[in-house]
């Protein structure tokens, strides 16, 4: 004890103290710490996530950051979710070709599994909304009436009455929603890509989604009709205007023009 | 009966004529007409795709009211277009779904009412282009052109109130439109509105209002205008184009019987049926997709028709300002577009009165010009019409942004700007392309038409042959009358006294000078010197 008591000066006592408190702390976290998560990590998860770790260095982290943190060219990934990976990536939004006011749809260069892979590891990086199952996108049985009047609501004012899209400021834009897988619909309300608000669980219930995209289904989509004709686009009065001068002024001149041209020939010489 | 068979009875049409004859005098009213003369011109027609697509109009209107019920009673949606069924929605919306998806030919019937009311008003605005620009306003028809006019102003209201009667997402955000418009008025805005809406927006009344207006006061004013119109034209008769025989005084073409008859009879089944082949392949207002109308919901596109787009691009572009003046607000960026949109129109109304007042010419016309030959007008009318379409871009500023990849705000701009420059530039080209044209026209005149074929002379220079024109190209190219620009009379009158000239009287003739002065017309060639450049004296 005295030859501790004597050294309690030395220079390095305090060096001495905080490595012993260190070792203490992290010795006690080693023996209670839940060891669950890391017992699992032996499985396809894990493989997972190290595959879509490889998948982001080479196509993400140049604008996301090597560890998912953001730069100045591309926001941080931290607690965005696999439903947004699956979102972006899935859409060919993500790689971005180039920076612009937004980054449009395109083809998709990864594949699902490759997809999955960085859904993974992007995952992995903070808790965020979660890829949905086919049994929560899909448009069976939901109400597709109730999805218009929801539609209409919520949607409508940026994607235009049947989601045929619309312009915001500065170059942003809502696009167009024909065609829109039902899994990717799901995803962009659940997780709000770019210029959209998101819509969570808490404020827009997984069963209005549904109606929603059965909704846009049912008028937006290569099965849905137009009983009237050919629809113009769906934008309504502007494109009508211009169809109806160009085609139906236009065609009645011509007729004009046509019957002015044929007059009466006994009258003639 | 048996009693006068013997008689020799005239033919049966003879004694029908007879008949009407005595009771109407359809005698008197044939020989003065049925000689009428109608010259050949296609553009002469465009008045008569308007008065055919108004009647279509009007009989399919009269169709559409025995299913259409204007009513704002909520209803439930339980008919045969799912996307909707169990849908809370006015009878307005609920019997035009009814005419569009059950109604026999209802569809069909909706459609060519809207898309004849769309090329109604696409025709009035080519017909008013066309009476401008050739001077068939100028007397005596200045007051049928303010018929037309009201006609075409009518067509807009009666168009907008026919438009808003389904009740749909898209036509109730017109109707709130329209309804800030009238708030923004200041003290009276308010209530105005009450008035018109019978209490808060939307109420319960507008579409009874609204269907009233479009059925019967506007059509009904538009009917004996259009009556009136006619009328005019047939006391005024058809102007005509300048040509050999053509003169001030005459008017050569087709008779009304049985040539014109036949042509404007024949014209209109064809009017009819290019209407309802569009009205068969297209579809116009879709209210299935559109949805009832609720005030809490509303859709981006959301755009008037095309005549009222103009309104829409004043107020998308005019900034949002607004003045707050003892606990009011004053809300410039609705009213100041509100007073531009009637003076706009106003302009081009009372122009003939304006062109008479500069021109100082009380002397009737009935040759139509062509437009290089009145270039200041033309450059007028070009102006008036690139400020219109300029505004119709700011009305489309969305679709313009997502269609060409642009930013809305630069449109805004670009219309901002282009509202006060575009007229401009559009007015100081097309006096130059007008100028120049009559240059050319002179051209042709003393030295032929350019023939293409090349002649080596014998020194070795190569000319170009020019052929001269016929006597009557020669009288077309020639036959304009043009002014001699005004002058101030001397300052002081032949008794030495200062002379007074009126204000309005300095304007008028600076005006006029702008009209006709040496850099507004190029002199027309006169006959001497035709006759000496053909002698072959100046020979090119």
């Amino acid at each position: 004890m005295k030859k501790l008591s004597a050294r309690r000066r030395h220079p390095l006592a305090a060096v001495v103290v905080l490595l012993l408190a260190l070792a203490a702390t992290g010795g006690l976290y080693a023996a209670f710490a839940p060891a669950g998560t890391a017992k699992a990590d032996e499985t396809a998860q894990s493989l997972a996530i190290e595959e879509g770790k490889k998948l982001y260095s080479v196509g993400c982290a140049s604008c996301h950051g090597t560890g998912g943190q953001g730069t100045s060219d591309g926001p941080s990934l931290v607690g965005v979710g696999s439903a947004a990976v699956d979102f972006q990536v899935g859409t060919g939004r993500m790689p971005a070709q180039q920076p612009g006011a937004q980054v449009p749809k395109k083809p998709t260069i990864y594949t699902q599994a490759e997809i999955d892979q960085l859904a993974a590891y992007v995952a992995s990086l903070g808790a965020g909304p979660i890829k949905p199952t086919e049994g929560q996108y899909s448009p069976d049985g939901a109400d597709i009436a109730k999805g218009g009047e929801l539609f209409r609501t919520n949607c409508a004012q940026c994607h235009n009455f049947t989601g045929e899209g619309g312009a915001l400021t500065y170059g942003k834009y809502a696009p167009s929603l024909e065609d829109v897988d039902p899994k990717h619909l799901y995803e962009a309300m659940q997780t709000g890509p770019q210029n959209m608000p998101s819509f969570p669980d808490t404020t827009m219930p997984e069963k209005e989604k549904k109606d929603i995209i059965a909704y846009v289904q049912a008028v937006n989509s290569d099965k849905s009709e137009s009983p009237g004709g050919f629809k113009l686009g769906g934008l309504g009065p502007v494109s009508e205007g211009l169809f109806g001068w160009v085609f139906g002024l236009g065609a009645l001149i011509a007729v004009a023009i046509w019957v002015a041209a044929h007059t009466a020939k006994a009258k003639k010489s | 009966m048996s009693t006068v068979t013997e008689t020799k009875k005239a033919p049966a049409g003879e004694r029908v004529a007879d008949w009407a004859d005595g009771r109407l005098g359809i005698y008197t009213l044939a020989k003065a007409n049925m000689r009428k003369i109608f010259p050949d011109h296609w553009s002469f027609m465009l008045g008569e795709v308007c008065l055919y697509s108004f009647l279509i109009i009007i009989l399919t209107g009269v169709y559409l009211t025995m299913f259409f019920h204007p009513s704002m009673n909520e209803v439930e949606y339980v008919g045969p277009y799912v996307p909707l069924q169990g849908q809370l929605m006015s009878e307005a919306f609920n019997s035009t779904m009814h005419i569009s998806f059950e109604v026999r030919g209802g569809l069909l019937i909706r459609q060519i009412h809207h898309w004849a009311a769309l090329i109604f008003l696409a025709g009035m605005f080519v017909h008013m282009m066309r009476v401008f620009f050739t001077g068939a306003f100028r007397k005596p028809r200045e007051i049928n052109w303010l018929f037309g006019f009201l006609l075409f102003f009518l067509g807009m209201f009666t168009g907008f109130t026919g438009y808003s009667l389904p009740d749909d997402l898209l036509s109730g955000t017109g109707v709130r439109f329209m309804q800030g418009a009238i708030l923004s008025v200041p003290v009276l805005g308010t209530y105005l509105s009450m008035f018109l809406f019978g209490g808060e927006f939307p109420g319960g009344d507008f579409v009874a209002r609204f269907y009233s207006a479009h059925v019967l006061l506007l059509p009904g004013i538009m009917l004996g205008l259009v009556v009136a119109h006619l009328i005019l034209v047939f006391v005024h008769k058809h102007t005509h184009f300048a040509g050999p025989g053509r003169t001030n005084n005459n008017v050569v073409g087709m008779p009304l019987l049985p040539v014109y008859m036949a042509k404007a009879g024949g014209f209109f089944f064809l009017v009819f049926g290019v209407i309802a082949v569009i009205a068969a392949i297209a579809s116009i207002n879709p209210i299935w997709a559109i949805g009832p109308y609720r005030p809490d919901q509303v859709s981006t596109g959301a755009q008037p028709d095309w005549y009222m787009g103009f309104a829409e691009g004043l107020i998308r572009v005019m900034p949002g300002w607004e003045i707050n003046l003892w606990g009011h607000t004053l809300v410039l960026g609705v009213m100041i577009p509100l007073a531009i949109f009637p003076a706009v129109l106003a302009a081009i109304a009372v122009y003939p009165f304006i062109e008479s007042w500069i021109t100082g010419d009380k002397r009737e016309h009935h040759i139509a010009q062509r437009p290089r030959n009145a270039p200041t007008r033309t450059a007028f009318g070009v102006a008036w019409i690139t400020a219109y379409m300029i505004m119709l871009v700011g009305g489309g500023n969305d679709l313009w942004a997502t269609h060409f990849h642009l930013s809305l705000n630069s449109i805004t701009w670009f219309v901002r700007i282009f509202f006060f420059a575009g007229p401009v530039i559009a007015f100081i080209a097309t006096k130059r392309i007008c100028l120049g044209l009559q240059r050319r026209d002179k051209d042709k005149v003393l030295h032929g038409r350019e023939s293409g074929i090349i002649k080596r002379l014998p020194h070795g220079e190569f000319v170009e042959v020019h052929q001269p024109l016929s006597q009557g190209e020669l009288h077309r190219l020639t036959a304009h009358e043009q002014y001699d620009a005004a002058e101030l009379p001397p300052a002081v009158d032949e008794n030495g006294v200062e002379r007074k000239i009126g204000r309005m009287e300095k304007l008028r003739v600076k005006l006029n000078k702008g009209y006709y002065g040496d850099d507004s017309q190029i002199a027309k060639p006169t006959v001497e010197e035709y006759k000496e450049i053909q002698s072959g004296h100046g020979h090119h």
